[in-house]
């Protein structure tokens, strides 16, 4: 047996059996008519975070991604703040939440009597309920039991070169001790499918992934953009296979384990592709308006901690789960270190390595996991964005041998 | 805070056989050291990150960085000019850029 040298890291451990490495309330508006009031109700408590969907009309996959973001395991309690007149089923919601074992309450403003008494009541509950929860962590828990998701942002030409194969080689570690890691963003991997597909654990996988890929294609193409922005290439990406290649290489270089949609917990361990793009003729405009409604994603699939790499410079952080900012570029660095927690672009102006990159982003991971605030954290970024969409989850063709899907 | 080194080449070749090289800080047109150990005469000003040919390339032909395409050349590229969107484009969808993608 091993004995860690490092003090053992110390969680807060679900009825589902997942560990929290934060214990968030989260309040949730279920109709953008009730966000303001919901915004009250967490205003100047960090460990209070807002999450909702703004729609009147019902949606199946906003309604699964709240529920798997309020019993996420990073999340303790959950207040929901309805309007009381929209499509959301917020009944169903509170079920959800209540039966992970979780305190959950809902405040109706139009039963509660407006905007000034729900904030009291909102505030006031949470006052209490945060006195029912624990005062620190209480379960020892091992590294591998975190899930990592990883998003690139804001790319240039530097990303495909530090940031993103730092997060690769960070990624074949972790997976390989065991870990779940998830990436994403199947428009931004065009181009890459069939190299993806030769990783594949299964021929039914690799198949899958070649669909899917090209699913994208198509989708994109149908919205007249692809998934590049005008910063891109400003950071001297030119096309948008090469920025795909970049993306890719977040990835890593081990085998691929599986598919998973939006929400869906990953049923084993390993390397899974996150595919965002819905199935069918397009019809809720791009898959995603934004990175934070991909990091949205990555987190309602269980993912612990966001691994964000950037080239030109992105300030987000995110609701429920810290994310982690992996700077690609030396000069952006160097303007924006506050927003910024590894500095990768040092590959590219010393002798430092991306394995070098590599084992100061595990350490970090270590370090977050055991409390440490990223940094945009510590600046107050707790940004959430949900929109349109469907997804289904993924089945056996997708999942690896010997696990059913689903959890 | 690291600083620019010397030592560091101007350019980085990513595999054997690319068309194209990475600038590792903003470059003066000039000759400048390229992580293969030669020397690329670049003839205009170069942004970090951005790509310069490795060698001459004509009309159609597919652009490969790290190994993979990322595109067609739209117009002849010769040794050491800046490749971007006025002279490469996508073999998927159109590039949506600013001012041709220059900051």
């Amino acid at each position: 047996m091993i004995v860690a040298s490092t003090p053992p890291l110390v969680g807060y451990r679900r009825a589902d059996g997942r560990i929290g490495i934060r214990d968030v309330i989260a309040v949730v508006y279920t109709v953008e008519c009730a966000r303001f009031v919901a915004d009250s109700i967490a205003a100047g408590d960090d460990e209070v975070h807002v999450v909702g969907f703004g729609g009147c009309y019902p949606n199946d996959y906003a309604e699964r991604m709240l529920h798997a973001l309020c019993t996420h395991p990073n999340v303790g309690a959950v207040a929901l703040v309805s309007l009381g007149c929209e499509g959301f089923d917020r009944e169903r919601l509170q079920a959800v939440v209540r039966s992970s074992g979780r305190p959950c309450e809902t405040f109706v403003i139009q039963e509660r009597g407006g905007t000034r008494a729900t904030i009291e009541h909102g505030r006031a509950w949470v006052r209490t309920t945060r006195r029912t929860m624990p005062d620190a962590p209480h379960d020892t828990f091992e590294l591998s039991e975190l899930v990592l998701g990883t998003i690139c942002g804001g790319s240039d030409g530097t990303s495909g070169i530090t940031a993103n194969p730092s997060v690769g080689v960070a990624f074949d570690r972790f997976v390989a001790a065991g870990g779940t890691a998830i990436f994403e963003e199947s428009g931004e991997l065009i181009g890459c499918e069939y190299h993806m597909a030769g990783r594949a654990v299964t021929t039914s996988l690799a198949v899958e992934i070649e669909d899917r890929i090209r699913k994208a294609a198509a989708y994109y193409a149908a919205m007249g953009h692809g998934s590049f922005s005008p910063g891109n290439a400003e950071g001297g990406l030119t096309t948008l296979e090469e920025k795909a290649l970049g993306a890719y290489s977040k990835s890593g270089s081990g085998p691929i384990h599986g598919v998973i949609t939006p929400g869906q917990v990953a049923p084993a361990p390993g390397l899974y592709l996150l595919d965002v793009v819905p199935e069918g003729e397009p019809r809720w405009g791009y898959p995603n308006i934004n990175d934070n409604a991909e990091i949205a994603e990555l987190i309602a699939c269980g993912a612990h901690v966001v691994l964000f790499t950037t080239g030109r410079g992105s300030v987000v952080g995110s609701a429920i789960s810290p994310v982690i900012k992996v700077c690609a570029n030396p000069e952006t660095y160097r303007r924006m270190a506050d927003d910024m927690d590894i500095d990768a672009g040092r590959i590219l102006e010393s002798a430092t390595t991306i394995g070098q990159v590599a084992d100061d982003l595990m350490a970090l991971v270590e370090a977050v996991a055991a409390g440490q605030p990223t940094a945009s954290e510590r600046l107050g970024h707790r940004e959430f964005v949900l929109t349109y969409k469907s997804a289904e989850p993924t089945g056996p063709s997708c999942l690896p041998i010997g696990v059913r899907g689903g959890r | 805070m690291s600083t620019a080194r010397p030592s560091v080449p101007g350019l980085l070749r990513l595999a054997l056989d690319d068309d194209v090289l990475i600038a590792t800080r903003d470059l003066v047109a000039g000759p400048v050291a390229c992580s293969d150990g030669g020397v690329v005469d670049v003839v205009e000003a170069i942004e970090l990150g951005h790509k310069v040919a490795a060698r001459d390339l004509v009309d159609g032909d597919p652009v490969v960085r790290y190994g993979m395409p990322i595109g067609v050349a739209t117009r002849p590229i010769a040794r050491g000019q800046w490749v971007h969107t006025h002279n490469l484009a996508s073999r998927y969808i159109v590039t949506f850029a600013h001012r041709g993608g220059v900051s």
